[in-house]
């Protein structure tokens, strides 16, 4: 099932643009490779602007007192990073980019069910960046609510909310039709013997991202009209004064947002996965359970919104009900890691670069997940909400979970993608720099918590001093593993040897096509008749 | 737009309806927010919803709810209708369909005209001086009716799109899937309404 | 790869239906008028709800799908379900 391959030099869909020349051929381009790369491409810049605010953020809190900006300053700061790093970076980063790319190839088809459609998403995508962005520098200022838009401040404040909203608001539905594209494509597409049984498990995750993007994203949507409804309009829908409530905006933006966090994390998991069995050269364990576990994430996932609202004056029997099934979602996660561990154990593990990440993925995720569920609990959530506990609980698993996860894809895609490979050593002690950077930094915010210190305050009490600093300079060491590590890719794809079209000795589809793979993937639909891990059966091509 | 070397776009008419209908559950759930709100609202004001919802012409409402239940039947007919290869019926009955969503939008217009002329719209002095619960009740009233109006005339100008693209022979007897999906975007808008409807103007 | 698409449905079917609808719009009308307390929203929703199916299965052709367009019209609705109904765990019991 080797696919034949065009001349080993081929720059493949890189070079092949399609009817249009330069850049017209990328940003019309309906190839799901090229809008993958594009989404890349946006992606990493937004990721670097939110680094860089969230290193000033770092930087002010480095002593106690106004240290380089004002309180209003910081508030625009941290509002800013969030909706970056969350609706630009998080959210859309591993389904619109890997998922674009590989999961057509992955299920042995040519592109997606709706290309243009794709196409537009991106569109989208990039007109809602802009106005996020332009929101920055127009109207009232940057908006300074916390990138969760809570009323009935942000009905009130003078601040470029609208149109920081209306941007957030045109995102939901770049996301709604990724998440459409994937699962018709997953439904309709798959080549011929790729049945669910040997889709490979990424997919799997994307598959159930999809679902809640489709399912969840529509209720932001609506939310954020609802607030526009009350800036503009004065609806009064959730200001107590005209008899609305305000809970009920945390409601319906929770009921987005929670189920958000697992479109951030699944598809990180799905990387993972992949990941693995490759590297432990062994079939992965527990196929059906990580998959199932996926759905089950997904689903669970949707329905405890209300543990971010225990303290807002929700009934007691509301905190009840959510805590408990908070508690159900640690299962299915918990499913996985311990499948993850049942892969490593007894394979012929190599610790090449997305490895690394993906083993240093499972240790934070943990320490994430776990710290989750003290939060989750109603009794002990009580103390540390509103903390710097909370802050490194979900860095851990959004930038520990997803970002390590993400920089693994990276690794583990850049040479398919470019047909070219990284300097591996440079990548080893950029994880290693990365690894030690990000614990001080967030580590420490946890303990931080702990003792009390609330987050979102530009400001703190002097007992805090000590803990801030060495955060401060983890963000430092975090922030340098980043640039070595993005200048180690830069360079490995610009110039670095060619990387072959399996490198690491895969079994799923992608390893079948050349590097980078031609415009159109596939010359022939493959017939599959292995399943994607099955080491114990076939050898990789 | 197919790219050179890529196959022409292959047609996947079954992949194309459930792009379509999970397109319409995210519809679904776009008013679902709305409804959460108003199952929400009107357990805490019911008697305050009821005396708002007595001031709603129930005779235009129902009018209304007859104009799109036919409408949706003339789009249904027209699907059957190009596929036994009617084009010309297909049209007249498209057409059909747009004209009822001219005249649902035409009633919506005297109804908000009348209302607002009454100084009721959210935000507004005289709603302030009443009950909270009306004023949250008015509040909902404008932004879901409003959020369905606005799909009313797209689903219009689909329809008349279509009816053209039918005309010219774009859309016919083997190629009709487009018709179809337009099909099911209107009768979603009609689903739409058959919940506010009995909602919104029948409480008592 | 494409798919035979289901049969056509007859003008009389569609006939039918639109008939059978007008009259649930009446009953729906005259049950709203008889004091019933809190079933009267039940009854509206149950009546609104039948006339849904009525269009979701023959206008919309569901009854003539593959299975999977049910099974995911199943899963959105009871997730809109879930949604409304956990909502109302904190609207009850506050």
């Amino acid at each position: 099932m080797t696919q034949e391959t065009t001349d080993p030099g081929s720059r493949g869909f890189l070079a092949d643009g399609g009817k249009y020349p330069g850049l017209l051929g990328w940003i019309f381009s309906t190839d799901h490779k090229r809008i993958g790369l594009l989404y890349l491409y946006a992606v990493l810049s937004f990721f670097l602007v939110g680094v860089a605010l969230g290193l000033i953020i770092r930087l002010e809190l480095i002593a106690p007192g106004e240290t380089i900006m004002s309180a209003q300053a910081y508030n625009a700061l941290f509002t800013v990073h969030g909706v970056i790093m969350i609706f630009l970076f998080i959210i859309p980063g591993i389904p619109a980019i890997f998922g674009n790319i590989f999961l057509p190839i992955h299920i042995g088809a040519n592109d997606v069910s709706f290309p243009r459609l794709n196409l537009f998403s991106w569109w989208l995508y990039m007109i809602a960046a802009l106005i996020i962005l332009a929101s920055l520098f127009t109207g009232g200022g940057p908006p300074d609510t916390g990138w969760t838009f809570y009323v009935p401040f942000s009905a009130e404040t003078t601040t470029n909310v609208p149109m920081a909203v209306f941007g957030v608001f045109i995102l939901g539905f770049s996301s709604i039709l990724t998440g459409i594209n994937f699962v018709t494509t997953v439904h309709r597409l798959r080549a011929p013997g790729v049945n669910w049984g040997r889709l490979p498990l990424f997919i799997w995750s994307l598959y159930a991202t999809a679902w809640v993007q489709i399912l969840a994203t529509p209720m932001l949507a609506i939310t954020l009209v609802l607030l526009l409804a009350e800036r503009l309009l004065g609806a009064g829908l959730f200001d107590p004064a005209s008899g609305g409530d305000p809970i009920m905006f945390q409601h319906l933006f929770w009921i987005y947002s929670h189920p958000a966090v697992y479109i951030m994390i699944l598809p990180g998991m799905g990387i993972v996965t992949e990941i693995i069995p490759v590297f432990a050269r062994k079939p992965v364990f527990g196929y059906w359970a990580i998959a199932f576990s996926s759905i089950g994430i997904a689903a669970a996932g949707s329905l405890v919104w209300g543990h971010h609202m225990f303290v807002s004056g929700m009934s007691d029997m509301a905190v009840l009900v959510f805590s408990l099934l908070t508690f159900i979602v640690a299962i299915p996660s918990a499913i996985k890691v311990f499948n993850w561990v049942a892969t490593l154990y007894k394979g012929s593990i190599s610790l090449d670069p997305p490895m690394l990440f993906a083993l240093s993925f499972i240790f934070l995720f943990c320490i994430g997940g776990l710290t989750g569920l003290i939060l989750g609990s109603a009794a002990t959530d009580v103390h540390v909400h509103d903390t710097a506990f909370v802050v490194g609980h979900f860095h851990y698993v959004m930038f520990g979970g997803t970002g390590f996860a993400f920089f693994g894809g990276l690794h583990y895609w850049l040479p398919k993608i470019c047909g070219r490979m990284y300097n591996k050593r440079i990548a080893t002690i950029a994880w290693g720099i990365m690894f030690a950077g990000f614990n001080i930094l967030y580590f420490s915010m946890m303990i931080l918590g702990l003792r009390g210190m609330p987050r979102r305050y530009y400001d703190y009490l002097p007992e805090y001093t000590d803990l801030n600093l060495v955060s401060t300079v983890g963000s430092w060491i975090l922030a340098a593993g980043l640039l070595l590590m993005f200048v180690n890719l830069l360079r490995g794809a610009r110039s670095g040897p060619p990387a072959g079209a399996n490198p690491w000795g895969g079994l799923t589809l992608e390893w079948t096509l050349s590097s980078p793979p031609q415009a159109e993937n596939f010359v022939n639909i493959p017939v599959v008749e292995h399943g994607p891990y099955d080491y114990d059966k076939v050898s990789p091509p | 737009m197919s790219d050179k070397g890529h196959p022409a776009p292959h047609k996947d008419y079954t992949g194309a309806k459930l792009g379509m209908w999970l397109f319409l559950y995210t519809e679904v759930l776009l008013f679902g927010g709305l409804f959460v709100l108003y199952a929400v609202y009107l357990h805490r004001y019911p008697q305050e919803f009821t005396t708002a919802a007595g001031q709603l012409n129930m005779y235009l409402g129902a009018a209304n709810t007859v104009v799109l239940l036919t409408g949706s039947l003339l789009v249904a007919l027209a699907v059957s209708a190009i596929r036994l290869g009617n084009s010309r019926l297909a049209q007249q009955l498209l057409w059909g369909g747009a004209v009822s969503g001219v005249l649902f939008l035409v009633n919506k217009y005297i109804e908000w005209s009348t209302e607002i002329s009454h100084g009721i719209y959210p935000g507004s002095p005289v709603l302030a001086q009443r009950d909270q619960g009306e004023s949250v009740f008015f509040g909902l009233y404008y932004l879901t009716l409003g959020l369905h109006g606005l799909h009313v005339l797209i689903g219009t100008i689909i329809l008349a799109t279509v009816a053209v693209m039918s005309a010219k022979g774009t859309i016919n007897q083997n190629e009709f899937v487009v018709l179809e999906n337009s099909g099911l975007y209107w009768h979603l808008v009609d689903l739409v309404w058959i919940f506010i409807f009995p909602l919104y103007y029948l409480l008592l | 790869m494409s798919a035979p698409p289901h049969a056509i449905v007859s003008y009389r079917t569609f006939i039918i239906i639109w008939v059978l609808l007008l009259l649930l719009t009446g009953v729906t009308v005259a049950v709203s008028r008889v004091h019933l307390g809190a079933l009267n929203i039940w009854a509206a929703l149950g009546i609104a709800s039948l006339k849904s199916a009525l269009v979701i299965f023959f206008f919309m052709h569901l009854k003539y799908e593959r299975p999977i367009f049910k099974i995911c019209l199943l899963t959105a609705l009871v997730t809109l379900a879930l949604f409304i109904g956990l909502t109302f765990f904190d609207v009850l019991y506050r």
